[in-house]
């Protein structure tokens, strides 16, 4: 029997549930263009089952009139599509250059043996998945992490632990930037491009919730200008206007 | 420039940040600080004047070439019967580099406003913004941006009543660094592995779905709209004759305060390093990159080069993304090249056997002479490899994994033969680790 890149997953997909869904991604590029929205496609059959499974690639191969063996050419290519069933959290500690060098690899290292697992492996529990994740475009915020992609600035091997702490716990600890913590397969609906997937409202709403710090009116350029990218809820300014 | 004259022009009105301390993600708040001005005087001159006035104000790509932006725009050809395409690079990977996601994440508006006036100039109906998947915080912000200017018919069929119609979509990418090279975005764009092609035929003629494309990264679109508000000659007034303009410069690693400071091109470290506070407490300066990993290292002897798209060139760098990572003196030369050749093995497309082979087979040297177990014939080894990599492939990604190799070798060979004299790594391992340094946590 020929190997599967792709494993067959223990539910099949409802592609039924995600019909109208990918749809409308189609209709977001131009008539005849259909394949551009493979990406976008495979982020949302991900956010069905936490992976791209063969019946993922089907799915995006009938809808898309390619093949299978063109539509799984494309997911192996790229990192965030994962060929495993992914936690409910994935956390990837950046070991890139400056990140490993400010303390990231340190952290990775005593997340990986705390957890008893290495690089794109699962807790036992199905919670959490641990990755070493290139650049992050983050490096003025050096080390961070990401959980679900979202961003923890300036965390230490003691604050990556305390964070996976937390999601062990089944608390949800608020990233540095943006909206609160969702779950894996709810960023990967986000991904697909959608904004209705996120635990108590609209991320975008609820990044426009953030309070802006550091800079203030009236300093000259050449502070750091990072202003309005560090958010808080506690300090959240709820007018949205 | 002069030292003097740079110090004051380090303290100017900033331009692409100004609006960054006022909330300006909020439309509200972006249009009562003039933010659709520029949208709205475009507008009422033609396409190809807008053209004409980006070609005279001298912008260059902010995305690491430096090509003029208004030359560019210009290659595109008319009445050849395909739509013409704009997408925005916003791909932002390169190590070091972080000035974008910011951007993108407090003025939202300022990147549309400036792809709304650029689509307009070179007549594209449909524009893309590619950002990278694991942005997830920019492209829902950037979203939400997109649904408010629709709202306000910034966005749609017949924009402000000009007749001129575009629509955005923001496109999440799925974690490749090579997709922020101009034609691997495309490839992934149209739903293919993201493989650079060959030039020519380039983006300007055969672009996405083979139709004439501009590919601009977002820090120089979010230029745009400053320039058609304030002409080509203020936009000159800054920085140098050959690169004018302002900068977001993004400093990183061993200095007191980093993050994105924007200057007038032309600033040299000396003067961002006292604007970031200085190279923390008890350390010195031991090597930087001026522009990401894969513009060459400079060391301290560099300081006062002006970082401009020459002056960094003429010191045997390069600009880059004016991405600065500076590293002190507990910094290893060798694990830090390694963790840089790691990164570009695991992002190499494998398109081209050069780069493929050689970004692999020098991550092995790296870790042999990092463990102690390498040799002094690893350094021509090492040397020979890049000579190979170089200009031998398709696209730049081979040719920026050489720069730390080759520059590391040039000045820091003493501590690579260091490693394999002593058989181990010389430096205190964790010291460079500040927050473990200074028991913070």
């Amino acid at each position: 029997m020929p190997r599967r890149v792709y494993p067959t997953p223990r539910q099949p997909l409802d592609e039924g549930a995600l019909i109208d869904d990918a749809n409308a991604i189609i209709a977001r590029y131009p008539a005849g263009r259909s394949r551009s929205a493979l990406l976008p496609m495979l982020h949302l059959v991900q956010s069905a089952q936490g992976y791209v499974t063969s019946d993922g690639i089907a799915f995006c191969a009938k809808l898309l009139h390619l093949t299978r063996a063109e539509v799984a050419a494309v997911s192996t290519f790229y990192t965030m599509y994962k060929r495993r069933p992914t936690g409910e959290y994935l956390i990837s500690v950046c070991t890139n250059t400056m990140c490993g060098v400010l303390g990231g690899q340190r952290s990775y290292d005593e997340l990986s043996e705390q957890l008893g697992v290495g690089h794109n492996q699962t807790t036992a529990d199905g919670v959490i998945t641990l990755e070493h994740a290139e650049c992050l475009a983050a490096c003025d915020y050096a080390p961070v992490l990401t959980v679900n992609y979202e961003f923890f600035d300036q965390v230490d091997a003691d604050k990556a632990k305390e964070i996976v702490a937390q999601l062990r716990a089944g608390k949800r600890p608020h990233p540095d930037r943006g909206g609160p913590l969702c779950g894996f397969k709810q960023i990967s609906r986000q991904l697909a491009g959608f904004d209705d997937a996120v635990v108590g409202g609209h991320a975008a709403d609820n990044d426009n919730l953030c309070q802006v710090v550091g800079r203030e009116a009236g300093d000259v350029a050449g502070e750091p200008t990072l202003a309005g990218n560090r958010c808080s809820v506690a300090t959240a300014d709820r007018d949205n206007t | 420039m002069t030292g003097a004259a740079a110090i004051q022009a380090a303290s100017v009105t900033p331009v692409l940040t100004q609006r960054w301390p006022h909330q300006p993600w909020k439309l509200a708040n972006y249009e009562r600080l003039d933010g659709y001005a520029g949208l709205r005087q475009a507008l009422r001159q033609t396409p190809d004047a807008l053209i004409e006035l980006v070609k005279q104000s001298g912008l260059r790509g902010r995305g690491g070439a430096g090509f003029p932006t208004g030359l560019k725009w210009s290659f595109l050809p008319k009445d050849v019967g395909a739509p013409h395409y704009l997408v925005i690079n916003a791909d932002e990977g390169e190590p070091g580099t972080c000035k974008d996601l910011p951007l993108m994440m407090v003025d939202p508006h300022s990147l549309l406003e400036g792809a709304i006036i650029t689509a307009y100039a070179i007549g594209a109906h449909q524009a893309f913004i590619y950002v990278r998947g694991e942005a997830v915080h920019a492209a829902r912000r950037l979203r939400q941006a997109v649904r408010e200017a629709r709202a306000k018919n910034y966005l749609g069929r017949n924009i402000l009543g000009s007749g001129f119609g575009l629509d955005v979509v923001v496109h999440a990418g799925a974690g490749a660094y090579i997709c922020g090279e101009e034609t691997a975005l495309l490839e992934s764009l149209e739903g293919f592995r993201g493989q650079p092609r060959l030039k020519p035929p380039f983006p300007a003629t055969h672009g996405l779905y083979a139709s004439p494309t501009v590919v601009n990264n977002v820090e120089t679109i979010a230029s745009v709209p400053f320039i058609v508000r304030h002409g080509a000659d203020w936009f000159k007034s800054m920085g140098t004759e050959k690169s004018p303009g302002p900068k977001i410069y993004s400093i990183s690693g061993h200095v007191k305060h980093p993050g994105q400071y924007e200057c007038e091109l032309g600033i040299t470290l000396r003067q961002l390093l006292e604007l970031a506070g200085g190279v923390r407490a008890g350390r010195s300066l031991k090597f930087w990159t001026p522009g990401g990993s894969s513009t060459p290292y400079f060391t301290a002897e560099h300081s006062d080069v002006p970082l401009d798209f020459e002056g960094a060139a003429a010191a045997g760098s390069m600009l880059g993304t004016t991405a600065i990572m500076v590293f002190d003196e507990t910094t290893c030369i060798v694990g830090a090249t390694l963790r840089f050749i790691e990164f570009y093995a695991h992002e190499s497309c494998g398109k081209c056997t050069p780069c493929r082979e050689g970004t692999y087979w020098m991550e092995q040297v790296l870790r042999r002479l990092e463990a102690g177990e390498g040799t002094e014939e690893d350094l021509s080894t090492l040397l020979d490899t890049c000579d190979n990599i170089f200009g031998r492939s398709f696209c730049a990604l081979g040719d920026g994994a050489t720069s730390c190799v080759v520059s590391s070798i040039k000045y820091f060979r003493d501590e690579y033969i260091a490693h394999v004299r002593q058989r181990r790594c010389p430096l205190a391992s964790h010291a460079s680790a500040p927050l473990a340094a200074q028991g913070v946590h």
